[in-house]
């Protein structure tokens, strides 16, 4: 009964999202204010039905109801109880509920906090925003439908995939799926500015919170996917340019482009028509990638069910709604009206600068990712365009992008001065090149590249707390610089912290993709491998059992300059129910470095292969990501308004001082 | 029931969510972009006065808003145009079409007949009806948990054996033996798994296995496997005097009888009595029909034996091919008429004989 009760809520969901999206759309056509009104209830209440659809979907996976066919497929009585709930959405089926449940939720959050909205934008970007819904819960109902039910219900289910049994699960897809769908919002929005043919400052007041929040879970997810990946495949990378992370990147990319161009929108009026093909394209790049995981174009880890249908069914969603917006924009952007002059040495300047290199890298991986798929469609030739090609257009385009990052800053709003913000700078030049040369001295001349993107890395930390210190005056004027600080807009903070996490995070892959040790060794017990300064000795393996697997565990005892600093216990685990295994991976931390251990093949006599991996500041990676996170939650909890003060001209001084 | 009712409630919530705001008078609050500008201008006067800001930028920006801000409110507002006419139209499709088309939506896709089957509620189906499948993997879920539950290896094995999962079944007997100790009749089970698991092949692993389980004289099974071991090294002396010695001990209504008579008949026809006993008829009444086709399929095992030794036998040649049709085997039954005709080459009125037969058994042609 709660799988039927679930299934008919999707239903129910479907036909508000049809009332939503016909109702609102033309109560603003007509400017009749009670059906633009319909739109928040309807919103709040299709979010209440897919959340009772999802928790009914959820009670059946905790109670292994094995009458639904998904349940069967993706679960087993004795699996653990957070396994139980993760598995919801550790499939195709139950994944797009979450996707639809995320959507329908941001359509709610907008229906709630927008009061200050005028009311035709508010009622034309709910009514987008339900158009979405309705083509995915039509989508999930046709082609992928959670709640199939079976005749004969097995006794046991078939397992979740063993690779997906893990704690990532529980957040990986949640935080991805936020930012994701979160850029659906600004679509609305922006579709619902170029259906009224009106556009300004106070709109990029409005969207831009929007952005921000699903830039911040966005950057999250990545970094957690990044992580899972690293200690689950037993290899010790954190980035494959897999085409499903770049499916997640290109998004990004996008987003982080349109949060920066929409701050030169909010505050200084310019780049309007720009912005809003950002936030369309950001979203559109969601689709993509969605379409990519979920079609089975690809095949990987993500892809979890293939069927041709499905593929062929997004990929109409996807040229509805990419092509429709795209088709709008081309229509009605040139009589949007254009304003807000600046110089190109500016503030305004620096973030055309960053968006120009952003949708650029962005473009690259679209390439990069697209071509060999669409050769391959076309030709049947397979191509493989690897990390070799990405690290070279990539790393190339980032250098200058990067080292922009500490000036924008400091330039002034609308005409700058580079020079000087260059002078404000010199500290930071000075630190990164000692560091610089510090780093040649230390690990030799392995190469000119590797410390030159250390102290690039120095060089955007320093820059970014050099705009809180210029901000503060912590130099001149050290005794009031307190004050100053806690007075700072914390919008500001935000920037500096977020550039802050860039800066670390490159320091973190720097240092891990260059000075690395690996080895790779077959050893026997109490057998001892020397790794980077520390003795690995091998004690054994032991069986042992878990809750729905068996596992060999291999236990090391770490040892430096003979003093015993822990234990490692690599395992590899095998899931009886689907008959496979997994390598868990043993991590370290040694401060913001980690030792990586990973098993290989058993050997007859007691003997096992074993990955033993050493990376310096790998850690960084993440904490970047987790410090960016938290810069753009500083941003968002700013809710002042802001305003870009324009430098005057000399001119408009001296009228002034008149 | 109780569906139905629960569904009826979400579609009453699902329609007050339409009719709500379109029974409001008061039309909702509307934000305006003047409103941003004003505050735009505070905020730029704030900054000033802490400091954030020098004077002639805070009076640039100040200008540069209150541009946006007139232009902002010279634009027209539009009049609002509320119709009563289409906020009934609206009530009615939310009453009458979406309730229908979603209750539409909902059948053509849904079971709402179909129970639920949670775990909880399958542990207490009776075990007479469960299948052999489901309580194997309610046992192997047991074990999954403890696999050193000797007890549980050991009701396993013989389920394995019967679903024709002989792989696993020599694993779990080897586990019993394992867990719980090696016993004549655990030995003897490892016997016939193996050689189960080898196609019918008693290897010497399981001859191993099953003179161990030999070492108890009562254990039946184990003989007759080192019977067959015997019979397929060749030596079928050796075979017929194990078989003979155990057919001698079985009482009449041993289940293993017929199968020991069987064997036997394989070997050698004149070891085993021709025709049932009057203790076999007495034990066919007492046996179960699938006793009674084995005890006949041994009986009729032996008559084939004895013809092919001793073609002349021409009520033999009628009764065996009458017995093939009792047993259902159409195919040996046409092999036999051909065989029973070769048997006979001169003897026209013999032929006649068979092939009259075998035109009132339908097997002509």
């Amino acid at each position: 009964m709660i799988a039927e009760i679930g299934h008919y809520a999707l239903v129910l969901a479907l036909g508000l999202a049809v009332i939503q999206a016909v109702v609102p759309v033309i109560g603003a056509r007509l400017n009749d204010p009670t059906l633009m009104a319909v739109a928040e209830p309807v919103a709040i209440a299709q979010f209440g039905f897919v959340a009772l659809s999802f928790a009914a979907l959820t009670a059946s996976y905790v109670s292994s109801d094995f009458s639904v066919a998904n349940v069967v497929i993706n679960s087993h009585s004795t699996m653990p109880l957070i396994y139980k709930f993760t598995s919801v959405w550790g499939n195709h089926e139950g994944s797009m509920l979450l996707w639809v449940l995320i959507l329908t939720l941001f359509g709610a959050l907008v229906a709630l906090f927008s009061a200050n909205l005028p009311a035709m934008l508010r009622a034309d970007a709910l009514g987008i925003q339900a158009l979405i819904a309705l083509a995915f819960h039509l989508f999930i109902l046709v082609t992928s439908n959670p709640f199939a039910r079976l005749q004969e219900p097995p006794f046991e289910g078939r397992d979740l995939n063993p690779v997906l049994q893990d704690f990532g699960l529980a957040v990986h897809p949640p935080f991805l799926y936020l930012g994701y769908v979160g850029f659906s919002v600004t679509f609305s929005f922006a579709v619902a500015a170029l259906i009224e043919g009106r556009i300004d400052a106070a709109w990029a007041r409005w969207v831009r919170p929007w952005a921000l929040a699903a830039w911040m879970a966005l950057t999250l997810g990545i970094a957690m996917g990044s992580y899972w990946a690293y200690y689950e495949l037993g290899w010790g990378g954190w980035w494959f340019w897999d085409p499903v992370e770049n499916a997640s990147l290109m998004p990004w990319l996008a987003g982080t482009a349109l949060l920066h161009s929409a701050v030169v929108m909010e505050k200084r009026n310019a780049l309007k028509v720009w912005t809003i093909l950002l936030a369309i394209l950001a979203f559109s790049l969601s689709l993509i990638g969605t379409f990519l995981v979920r079609s089975g174009v690809l095949t990987s880890v993500h892809a979890f069910a293939t069927d041709p249908t499905r593929g062929v069914f997004i990929l109409g969603i996807l040229v509805f709604f990419i092509g429709g917006a795209l088709s709008l924009y081309a229509w009605r952007a040139p009589a949007l009206k254009q304003g807000g002059l600046f110089a190109p040495i500016s503030r305004e300047g620096a973030l055309v600068f960053n968006n120009l290199f952003l949708t650029t890298v962005c473009a690259t991986i679209f390439v990069g990712t697209l071509y060999p798929l669409a050769l391959e469609a076309i030709t049947a030739e397979k191509i493989s365009v690897g990390a070799p090609f990405f690290n070279a257009t990539v790393g190339v385009l980032a250098i200058p992008l990067l080292f922009a990052v500490p000036f924008g800053p400091l330039l002034a709003w609308k005409r700058g001065d580079l020079l000087g913000a260059a002078q404000r700078l010199i500290a930071a030049f000075g630190i990164s090149l000692v560091v610089i040369v510090a780093a040649f001295a230390f690990f030799g001349a392995k190469g000119v590249l590797a410390p030159a993107a250390i102290g690039l890395a120095v060089f955007i930390m320093i820059g970014a707390l050099t705009d809180i210190a210029e901000r503060t005056q912590v130099i001149n004027q050290p005794s009031n610089a307190f004050r100053r600080a806690a007075g700072l807009p914390r919008g500001a903070w935000g920037t500096a912290v977020a550039h802050l996490g860039v800066g670390i995070a490159l320091l973190g892959i720097v240092c891990e993709s260059n000075f690395g040790s690996e080895h790779i060794a077959s050893v026997k017990p109490s057998q001892t491998v020397a790794l980077a300064g520390y003795d690995l000795t091998f004690e054994g393996a032991v069986p042992r059992q878990g809750p729905n697997y068996r596992e060999l565990v291999a236990k090391f005892t770490i040892r430096r300059d003979g003093q015993i600093v822990g234990v490692m216990e690599p395992t590899k685990r095998s899931f009886a129910a689907r008959a496979a295994s997994t390598t868990e991976a043993a991590l370290m931390a040694r401060g913001v470095s980690q030792l990586y251990l990973s098993l290989g093949e058993p050997g007859t006599d007691g003997s096992i292969v074993v990955r033993a991996y050493y990376k310096p500041l790998v850690l960084l990676i993440w904490l970047g990501a987790i410090v960016m996170f938290a810069g753009g939650a500083l941003s968002l909890s700013d809710r002042r308004l802001r305003v870009g003060a324009p430098k005057p001209s000399r001119s408009s001084i001296l009228q002034s001082a008149k | 029931m109780a569906l139905w009712f629960v569904l009826a409630l979400m579609t009453m919530t699902a329609v007050f969510a339409v009719l709500w705001p379109l029974s409001r008078t008061r039309s909702a609050t509307s934000g305006s972009d003047v409103a941003v500008y004003r505050d735009q201008l505070e905020e730029v006067e704030r900054d000033r006065v802490a400091g954030l800001i020098a004077a002639p930028e805070a009076e640039a920006a100040r200008v540069e808003v209150a541009r946006r801000l007139i232009a902002a409110a010279d634009t027209p507002e539009a009049k609002l145009n509320p119709s009563l006419r289409r906020r009934r139209m609206t009530a009615v499709a939310a009453i009458g079409i979406f309730p229908l088309a979603a209750l539409a939506l909902y059948l053509a896709l849904g079971s709402p007949l179909q129970p639920g089957s949670p775990v909880s509620a399958r542990a207490t189906i009776p075990l007479q009806q469960q299948s052999i499948e489901s309580m194997i993997a309610q046992v192997e879920a047991h074990l999954e948990k403890n696999p050193e539950d000797g007890r549980g290896w050991e009701v396993l094995a013989p389920a394995y054996l019967r679903t024709g999962r002989y792989d696993d079944a020599v694993k779990a007997v080897r586990n019993a033996i394992r867990i719980l100790g090696s016993t004549p009749s655990r030995e003897a089970d490892l016997g016939e798994a193996l050689t189960a698991a080898a196609n019918g092949i008693v290897t010497a692993e399981a001859k191993a296995a099953l003179e161990r389980g030999a070492t108890d004289a009562g254990q039946e099974k184990a003989q007759y496997f080192l019977g067959l071991a015997a019979e397929q090294d060749g030596k079928s002396s050796e075979a017929i005097s194990i078989w003979r010695r155990q057919l001698e001990r079985a009482g009449p209504d041993a289940p293993w009888r017929p199968l020991l008579v069987q064997s036997l008949s394989r070997l050698d026809p004149k070891a085993v009595p021709p025709g049932p006993t009057l203790d076999d008829i007495a034990a066919a009444q007492s046996l179960s029909a699938e006793q009674r086709n084995e005890m006949i399929a041994g009986m009729v095992g032996r008559l084939a034996a004895r013809l092919k030794d001793d073609a002349t036998d021409f009520d033999g040649w009628l009764r065996l091919i009458r017995a093939y049709m009792v047993l259902g085997d159409r195919d040996k039954a046409r092999a036999t008429i051909v065989n029973a005709r070769s048997a006979f080459p001169g003897d026209s009125e013999k032929r006649q004989r068979i092939d009259n037969l075998a035109r009132s058994l339908g097997l002509d042609g």
